[in-house]
């Protein structure tokens, strides 16, 4: 009995003592710093200041904020036209080939994104493949500047988070249930109409959850504009990476992270208002 | 001929579902043809050679920083597939106050993005003097690897009979007993998936490592993401093409050991 106490007691203290030392405490951490002073000698020190904040609304990182924004948002929204019917039409399908076609959605899920970065830009670079056969097509002359741009930037973020936004809405599509679906087509609702008041409603957890895990990444995914934008891109996450490593400015790097994990629990609550507690089952897939 | 005529309506369907699989497939098979060509720049094919992965083989700093990953991927999934693994079981099995909380806190830190971790654990280990190193990568891996380790075994967990545990308890079984005769023998394929994608998250993590490693301790992801700064060089073709073939093995194994019973 005394093994049974030590087991229950043991387990929940250990899992407790992890996720606060390594996870609660470094993110309080990072909201206290967001309120020191910076120095170049100590990278951090008091007094306490909300300068950061303060210079923060500069139209410069406005710009930074508004681009993050609007490219994050766009790819987002990309990811979700595109992931949508995709997930539909492998969550309905009926074939020996279904558990394949799931698992060629997990594996970009798992592997290194980075290399997948990589390989676009052997795709898209001027001696690369698109180039390449558009010349030997006879179709361009010269090389089209398809790499270090804001479009490249963009191809990167929805090749590299596209899995993340079908893999939930798959496991969402997969319970939905079938004869809702049905019953709506037999009582007179067109294709639309069952579409846009059964199917939509039913799949919003798994809409939320798709665009948590696709905006909130692009963002931040700080290689993917350094390498496929070429530098010329800078949204938050190389922000964030500049000021912590490059400028040393450690306050002005947390404020900017507290700024953003705010928009994270933003989401969240509006993903928690929407689901009441079947999160789990979203990510579990 | 009704056949031919149904398969004709699924077409549009069949092809948008190639389309999407060819974006994910074809930047990988490209890159994975060209590691083989005997050209250096050239797209075009020379003729196959396996010249790169000579030269990959040759690398000494290469094989250091692929025994640092090893290293570092193997003590850290273990340690995740512990701690994670008991936090399942935990979750799963007792009521306990601020478990609402660490279910919550468990997705929050799946959701939430690597740099802000990678922030976050860079000025602890600061602030406690941690070298950026080996023990700073390690702690930061391990942490980043428990919440899909809790997702993988909770899932599986929540799929036994809970009757099984009540038969186990009416016969006087403990909870040791329960815990090394039951669910040990049972789960053991969801804790090994769950090691296997934290050997992964960690053999291929480049955010939260780029912020808590040091000079002395190089790995392998960091390593190709300077070597691709650096510029194109064939030789990278390589490399990822190892890479992704190691990482894709590991997944498809651990999906296979999380989806037998289903």
């Amino acid at each position: 009995m005394k093994s049974d106490h030590l087991l229950k007691h043991g387990s929940i203290t250990l899992i407790w003592f992890w996720l606060l030392a390594f996870a609660l405490i470094p993110f309080g951490l990072v909201t206290i710093a967001s309120f020191l002073s910076h120095s170049d000698s100590h990278l951090i020190q008091l007094p306490f200041t909300l300068s950061n904040y303060v210079q923060l609304n500069n139209i410069v990182y406005l710009k930074i904020f508004e681009e993050s924004f609007y490219v994050a948002g766009g790819c987002t929204l990309l990811c979700l036209v595109l992931g949508y019917p995709f997930a539909y039409i492998i969550a309905r399908l009926q074939t020996r080939f279904r558990s394949l076609l799931i698992l060629l959605i997990i594996i970009p899920f798992w592997t290194s994104s980075l290399i997948r970065s990589y390989a676009m830009i052997t795709l898209l670079k001027p001696e690369g493949l698109i180039n390449s056969t558009l010349r030997w097509l006879h179709i361009i002359s010269q090389p089209l500047p398809l790499l270090f741009n804001d479009t490249a930037v963009m191809i990167g973020l929805v090749y590299n988070l596209l899995p993340f936004m079908v893999l939930p809405l798959l496991t969402n599509i997969e319970r939905l249930d079938g004869r809702l679906v049905d019953a709506a087509r037999d009582l007179g609702a067109n294709r639309f109409t069952t579409f846009r008041k059964v199917i939509l409603p039913l799949t919003l957890p798994g809409i939320l959850a798709g665009c948590i895990l696709v905006f909130l990444p692009a963002m931040t995914i700080f290689y993917i504009p350094d390498l496929l934008g070429g530098s010329k891109t800078i949204l938050l996450g190389n922000l964030i990476q500049n000021q912590f490593l490059v400028a040393q400015n450690w306050p002005l790097g947390s404020a900017i992270s507290v700024i953003f994990t705010l928009l994270l629990i933003v989401l969240l609550v509006i993903y928690w208002a929407n689901m009441r507690g079947r999160m789990q089952e979203e990510l579990s897939a | 001929m009704s056949s031919l005529l149904h398969s004709l309506r699924r077409l549009p369907t069949i092809s948008y579902v190639s389309a999407i699989l060819i974006f994910f497939y074809l930047p990988i098979f490209v890159l994975i043809t060209y590691s083989f060509n005997q050209a250096q720049y050239s797209l075009l094919w020379h003729g196959f050679s396996w010249h790169w992965y000579q030269n990959l083989w040759a690398d000494r700093d290469l094989w250091v920083a692929a025994g640092h990953s090893l290293l570092l991927g193997v003590t850290a999934a273990t340690i995740a597939m512990t701690i994670g693994g008991l936090a399942a079981i935990t979750l799963h099995r007792y009521l306990f106050s601020g478990k609402q909380l660490l279910h919550a806190l468990v997705f929050v830190l799946i959701l939430s993005p690597d740099i802000v971790m990678g922030i976050a654990l860079l000025i602890l280990f600061s602030l406690i003097n941690i070298p950026l190193g080996f023990w700073s990568l390690l702690l930061a891996h391990i942490t980043f690897c428990i919440p899909f380790v809790v997702v993988t075994v909770y899932s599986r967990i929540v799929s036994f009979d809970p009757d099984i545990f009540e038969a186990a308890t009416d016969l006087g079984a403990t909870d040791m007993i329960i815990f090394t005769r039951i669910i040990l023998p049972l789960l053991w394929p969801a804790l090994f998936a769950g090691w296997l994608l934290s050997f992964t998250l960690s053999l291929d993590d480049v955010i939260i490592s780029y912020f808590v490693s040091g000079p002395g301790f190089d790995i392998l992801p960091l390593r190709i993401y300077s070597m691709v700064r650096a510029g194109v060089k064939p030789e990278i073709n390589a490399l990822c093409s190892v890479m992704f073939a190691v990482t894709v093995a590991l997944v498809v194994l651990s999906q296979l050991l999380i989806r037998k019973k289903k």
